[in-house]
């Protein structure tokens, strides 16, 4: 099962949209990394590749990200692992929130990651209303 | 100069953030997330006492590790994109315990190769860009003339505190200054700033100041 991670800026943030994803996609390997080691705002690359090892299968892992230094963060994190493993990490640049759910849920039935990728980035098409 | 040389320069370069740790922020606050020089205060903390405490013999690794640790510690995007520069520069000098004035210009470009494909940034986007590659170009020149150690850093300062000036006029098209747009004219760039002063603390430490 593919998993997801969601990395940005704020612990809270991290909590509250990884309930929210829960919610739908069930015990899906899911992690969120928000905020400094030393509780600031802000983005951690270690701990990005803590929680790509926590939630990592052959399956790989999908990363969404809120804004600005999470890519960075995101980017050099998957420097930091070995070329295999960073072969199955993906960062998609899909809406943070539509695109964790639409993620978890695809996650959640089996698809794999270039599907559960590709259903993140079509909820840039999908308006709220 | 060996690696206790370079262990100088840093310990500078930490000196020089901390004491302009308000003014990087208050430059932050006019136009980003107003955390810039508590960030860096906090990386270049973490550089001192991790890396600068026992500096290894290896001047390349010794690079490398500031950057990892300015990684993992800076917390905005300035962490990966120092980090990334730093470890970009150490890696041209993978084994070596010595680094010659020669080998300046080349650490500058890879620092800068790092900053640009982390940032996705090209000049003239309101960036530490802005005063690197200037201050790149500077000192290159003058290495290649042959001018004396500091003569070639002074220019290099000079040229990246030029590039500081020159973002007050621009719109910042990168990074969370670029949500101002137009009302991002006027103001000065707070990575450009600090970009200048790591330089400045180059010069100031071959200079002995």
């Amino acid at each position: 099962m593919v998993g997801l991670l969601l990395v940005c800026h704020s612990p809270e943030m991290a909590r509250g949209l990884m309930a929210l994803v829960s919610q739908v996609a069930g015990d899906i390997p899911l992690a969120a990394v928000g905020g400094t080691a030393d509780g600031r705002l802000g983005t951690d690359p270690m701990a990005v590749v803590a929680a790509i090892d926590q939630i990592w299968s052959e399956d790989g892992v999908l990363v969404l990200v809120d804004l600005g230094s999470s890519v960075m963060a995101t980017e050099t994190a998957l420097e930091l692992l070995t070329p295999a493993r960073a072969e199955r990490v993906q960062l998609t640049g899909a809406p943070f929130v539509e695109g964790a759910i639409a993620a978890g849920i695809e996650a959640k039935i089996g698809r794999p990651l270039a599907r559960v990728r590709a259903a993140a980035e079509e909820a840039l098409n999908q308006p709220k209303f | 100069m060996d690696s206790q040389g370079v262990a100088a320069i840093i310990r500078q370069m930490a000196a020089v953030i901390r004491r302009e740790r308000e003014y990087l922020t208050e430059l932050d606050a006019a136009i980003g997330d107003a955390d810039h020089g508590h960030n860096m205060a906090k990386g270049f903390e973490a550089v001192e006492d991790k890396v600068l405490s026992a500096p290894d013999p290896d001047v390349g690794k010794l690079l490398q590790q500031v950057g990892m640790t300015l990684v993992s510690t800076v917390g905005g995007a300035s962490g990966p994109l120092y980090g990334t520069a730093f470890i970009r520069a150490g890696a041209q000098l993978a084994g070596r315990q010595q680094v010659e004035m020669a080998d300046l210009p080349r650490l500058f470009e890879a620092a800068i190769a790092g900053i640009q494909q982390r940032g996705r940034a090209v000049r003239g986007e309101k960036t530490m860009l802005d005063a690197l590659m200037p201050a790149h170009e500077a000192l290159a020149s003058a290495v290649s003339e042959g001018l004396a150690p500091g003569e070639c850093l002074e220019r290099a300062a000079a040229a990246a505190e030029d590039g500081v000036a020159y973002t007050r006029s621009i719109k910042a098209t990168k990074g969370r200054a670029s949500y101002l747009g137009e009302r991002s004219i006027g103001h000065q760039d707070p990575g450009a700033t600090s970009s200048a002063l790591l330089i400045r603390a180059i010069e100031q430490t071959l200079a002995g100041r």
